[in-house]
């Protein structure tokens, strides 16, 4: 396809991916990529995550169908594995928790009977891995989110965009990544 | 206009033709100063009338005065600009399209570049590993990328001296985000060289292939990604299977594919430092080296940058 390239993976702490809700598509086209848009005004349509997988469940009733939930220093991510995520939903079966993984996936986001929006996230891959790069990834999103969050006062109209939205105050998520980068220190 | 008389003069002088200056004034200065002509086009009229008159080839005129400059190829640029480049053919690909007499990349102490020799050209061929002058080839940008278009006003020049192609090594560092098909245990044609796709090469149809290792790899460092690919002894190295090992791996599970699967399992989702030089969309990796450690200044840096409001 003339011009495609591949939609880069975002770096996202769980807090702000937790409290992110609006997701809007690129185009009118049925094929255009649908975003997340998140309060700092990362336009995510691919995420890498690097975690421990405390819990795991087999929800399905037919089929397996995997529920996760990874936690990072600042809250936990919930990923669906099923019949059309085979590796990662293998991966799932197999593993013994807790577990350090890398989660390469799409965000996706369900609305509640009660109007809440949960924001999950479908594999498309996802590995066993050590703790030195659960670690890494901790730095690098918290670099890449600082960085996000020092951009807000540009005129991108995906940034205004978040602004309006969410409507957040840029130190609510300084100390996330703060308190992120004080847990690594913790542990050594 | 004596100026103007008089560079034409010479130019005709250096093709060995004797024009008297007068004869050039007058034209000129009836064209300029009675018609008005603008003095460019002026200058275009009286040289194309003498070249009639003397029955000299308009190339041999404009030639040595309209020369390109030549430029290195790590500073081409900008589009639609005419230059010489002098470069060793590193690469012949597919030809793609009738119109097209050959395509491939050129390079030089700084860089490579893509070219295309047009069919209309009819231009002398190049050989893959020769060097080669390029006089008078446009710039031209696709998708992002710049060209080399050699047509019908260029030409192409083999030179003796074999140039040593510069790398201009770039380093990424990111995580592996994925392993593309087409990774892990391959079969090569052995003619050609190229990857085979269920048993068949594009080129020689049904061979024997022989084995390869190889990792086309996504890296991602969250604000860009890099396609890079990791030839066999790195990818030994890196997975630490060896060839003979997955060819072993395979035939146990009657499956090329679980090599692919183990590679996946031990490098996606991990931190690599890749070097090589780019080539179109990819980089060829010229050394990997894995992530484990990171300085606790860097965590002190940011934590500082955070808290700063």
């Amino acid at each position: 396809m003339a011009g495609y390239t591949r939609e880069v993976a975002r770096r996202i702490f769980a807090q702000e991916f937790r409290e992110s809700n609006m997701t809007f598509k690129d185009g009118d086209d049925q094929y255009a990529p649908q975003y997340l848009l998140t309060p700092t005004g990362a336009k995510v349509n691919r995420v890498l995550i690097v975690g421990t997988l405390i819990e795991k469940d087999d929800i399905g009733t037919e089929s397996e169908y995997w529920r996760g939930r990874v936690t990072d220093p600042t809250g936990s991510f919930l990923i669906y594995a099923g019949q059309y995520q085979p590796e990662a939903a293998q991966v799932l079966a197999e593993c013994e928790t807790p577990v350090f993984v890398a989660v390469v996936g799409k965000p996706s986001t369900y609305t509640t009977a009660e109007g809440d929006i949960i924001t999950s996230v479908r594999p498309e891959s996802l590995y066993v891995v050590d703790g030195q790069t659960r670690d890494l990834w901790v730095i690098e999103t918290a670099k890449r989110t600082l960085e996000r969050i020092k951009a807000l006062d540009s005129n991108s109209p995906d940034i205004q965009k978040a602004k309006e939205y969410y409507n957040q105050e840029p130190g609510h998520y300084y100390s996330m990544v703060s308190q992120a980068l004080r847990s690594l220190n913790e542990t050594y | 206009m004596k100026q103007l008389a008089k560079e034409i003069s010479t130019k005709f002088n250096e093709l060995g033709v004797e024009i008297p200056i007068g004869e050039i004034e007058e034209r000129l200065d009836k064209m300029i100063n009675k018609f008005k002509v603008p003095k460019e086009e002026a200058r275009r009229s009286v040289v194309n009338y003498f070249l009639k008159e003397y029955d000299i080839k308009r190339n041999e005129f404009y030639s040595g005065q309209s020369e390109s400059p030549q430029v290195n190829i790590s500073d081409i640029t900008e589009e639609g600009r005419w230059v010489n480049v002098r470069g060793k053919i590193v690469q012949l690909w597919e030809n793609s399209h009738e119109s097209i007499s050959q395509v491939g990349l050129i390079g030089d102490e700084s860089g490579t570049v893509k070219f295309i020799i047009w069919e209309s050209a009819a231009a002398n061929s190049v050989e893959e590993g020769k060097s080669y002058m390029l006089r008078n080839v446009v710039v031209n940008e696709w998708n992002g990328r710049f060209e080399l278009n050699i047509n019908k006003s260029s030409s192409i020049e083999s030179i003796d001296k074999d140039i040593e192609v510069g790398n201009t090594t770039v380093d990424f560092t990111g995580v592996m985000v994925d392993i593309q098909s087409g990774s892990g245990l391959i079969k090569r044609c052995p003619q050609c060289n190229r990857a085979l796709t269920k048993g068949a090469c594009i080129e020689h149809g049904k061979v024997d292939g022989i084995y390869d290792l190889r990792i086309k790899a996504v890296m991602d460092d969250g604000a860009s990604v890099q396609d890079t690919i990791i030839k066999r002894d790195l990818a030994e190295t890196l997975s630490g299977m060896t060839l003979e090992s997955a060819i072993s791996l395979a035939a146990d599970a009657l499956d090329q594919g679980v090599v692919l699967e183990e590679m996946k399992r031990s490098l996606v989702g991990r931190y690599y430092k890749v070097s090589g030089p780019r080539i179109e969309r990819y980089l060829l990796a010229e050394s990997v080296e894995p992530i484990f450690s990171y300085e606790m200044t860097q965590i002190d840096e940011l934590i500082a940058s955070a808290e700063v409001i």
